[in-house]
């Protein structure tokens, strides 16, 4: 029985990643649309437990395959003609911490949704609310707000310089090469 | 031995019923002259290997039943047996003729592909093919911007005449296959590539992607559309046009329901504001036989369920569903099939 054990341990860690390889395809357009509920601010009259904003689904959190999407997504609808790969030009960058209208999911789907002033445009009617999580996944992962196991690679364009396999052989200098010699 | 020719007569006719029907995907049925000398080669090397066959299982049932020892007794082992002089000629010269077999069938095929790449025209028709997942985007480039045809899934040319094919893909590998016409050719992300391709019958011909590339590679075809020099001069100006604008109020309605919802986000038409890339050209939808790369017949009730759920038609296809309002779909069902 004892051999049993880690076996079935071993198993058991199969589990986990599960999520990462979920795919949806056909997702039901959503009853309730959340776009009026999204609450952007945490500030409330009155005190008492703050009102419910959507949160992000957890599945789009977790699966690899919808943040892709999102990666997808992002190209196809020329987010990257302003935002350029989450590196920001025309509009801010996203992959840093600087958040002007917040971090949250529901904030970012709320820009996406709602567009901003000075520029942003809305999708809202645009888009499925589905593609507009998958976006708003992929964006959280540029500033490493998702498991890093879900994120997708960063794009070969998105490189500064070529792949140090494609450059010529240099040899080390200074202090990150051959230590110096005393003299 | 009677059962054995009831099988080879089957066989026979299976083999003839392939041949001679009359199959739109099929490269059993050629229909310009690249297609007809791969034909051609197909079936020398089937004959060759017919009979190789019939010669081996022959040998192989008498080498299987003559000689054969019936009784338990010690084999003599002899330094030179008679007959093995002969066995060794009879195995160097079945080598031989191996060899030579081989040889020939790899002349031929070198010989074939010569020929099958060796069509050329002056001012031939330009075709740029591009493969998307999971659709194929159809190019007829023009000097002038303006008169550049873009279409999908519907390669027309002309009858009788050579057209240089160039390929590329905008995502992953694909591979351009019509059976009926010529070999199979990969569109390579970043790589043009370029053939020739010429159909000698009038007719509609179907194609297939030939290299795995995601969920719907399986459903990811097209048409090849060969008609004669004026019908596919009519075409081209045809197709040239941009989208009419609407006339009555139904189709009317129909625009304004394509330009304010997520329709416009990937596809264009001419003549109106809706201009991204990212999925087919929609300019005149109406022209073609079937939509959703060969899957489905160009309906009217084909085009909605399409619209509305193409997730349980085509899973992972990168075309969204659009739950919308039934007098919002019939409007813009109406304006999608007057986009002649």
């Amino acid at each position: 029985m004892r051999i049993h054990v880690p076996l079935v341990l071993l198993l058991l860690l199969t589990l986990f990643s599960c999520e990462r390889e979920e795919r949806r395809f056909r997702q039901a357009p959503s009853a309730a649309s959340t776009k009026d509920t999204v609450q952007v601010s945490g500030l409330h009259p009155g005190g008492g437990p703050p009102q419910g904003s959507p949160q992000l689904p957890s599945y789009y959190q977790e699966s690899a395959y919808a943040v892709n999407e999102g990666k997808r997504l992002f190209n196809q609808y020329n987010c990257s003609g302003c935002h350029a790969n989450g590196g920001g030009g025309i509009g801010p960058p996203l992959m840093d911490r600087g958040w002007i209208y917040g971090s949250e999911p529901g904030n970012i789907f709320a820009t996406v949704m709602q567009g901003r002033p000075n520029g942003m445009p809305s999708f809202r009617n645009r888009i499925p609310e589905y593609q507009g999580w998958e976006i708003v996944a992929y964006v959280r992962s540029l500033s490493g707000q998702l498991p890093s196991d879900v994120a997708p690679a960063r794009s070969d364009d998105a490189y500064f310089k070529p792949s140090e396999e494609s450059m010529p052989k240099q040899t080390p200098t200074g202090i990150t090469g051959v230590p110096e010699q005393k003299k | 031995m009677k059962r054995a020719a009831q099988l080879g007569c089957a066989t026979v006719a299976i083999m003839l019923s392939a041949a001679c029907c009359q199959a739109q995907q099929s490269a059993m049925n050629p229909a310009g002259p690249q297609a007809g000398k791969i034909e051609w080669l197909f079936w020398v090397i089937f004959w060759i290997a017919f009979v190789v066959y019939v010669l081996v299982i022959i040998a192989f049932t008498r080498a299987s039943t003559r000689n054969r020892v019936r009784e338990e007794r010690p084999v003599p082992v002899l330094e030179n047996p008679p007959g093995e002089r002969g066995a060794a000629i009879a195995v160097h010269s079945a080598l031989a003729i191996t060899v030579i077999t081989l040889f020939s069938i790899l002349v031929m095929s070198i010989i074939t592909g010569e020929k099958v790449e060796g069509i050329t025209s002056k001012n031939p028709v330009t075709i740029q093919v591009t493969g998307h997942q999971w659709w194929w985007e159809v190019t007829y480039p023009n000097l002038q911007a303006d008169q550049t045809v873009i279409t999908a899934n519907e390669v027309h040319v002309p009858v009788g005449k050579p057209v240089v094919v160039l390929t590329n893909s905008a995502d992953v590998i694909h591979s351009f296959w019509p059976p009926n016409i010529h070999g199979k050719h990969d569109l390579l992300p970043g790589y043009q590539n370029a053939f020739w391709m010429q159909v000698d019958q009038p007719g509609i011909y179907r194609g297939q992607c030939a290299e795995f590339c995601g969920y719907q590679h399986a459903h990811m075809g097209f048409a090849i559309v060969a008609e004669s020099a004026d019908d596919f001069s009519k075409w081209l100006e045809q197709q040239r046009k941009a989208a009419e604008t609407p006339h009555d109020p139904e189709t009317s309605r129909g625009e304004q329901v394509f330009l304010g919802h997520a329709c416009v986000m990937c596809h264009t038409i001419r003549g109106t504001t809706a201009g991204s890339r990212m999925g087919p050209d929609l300019t005149h939808l109406a022209s073609r036989h079937m939509i959703a790369a060969e899957t489905l017949p160009n309906t009217r009730g084909a085009l909605a369920g399409w619209i509305v759920d193409p997730q349980s038609i085509k899973p992972g296809s990168q075309m969204a569903p659009n739950p919308l309002d039934p007098d919002e779909l019939n409007a813009l069902l109406a304006f999608l099939q007057s986009l002649q």
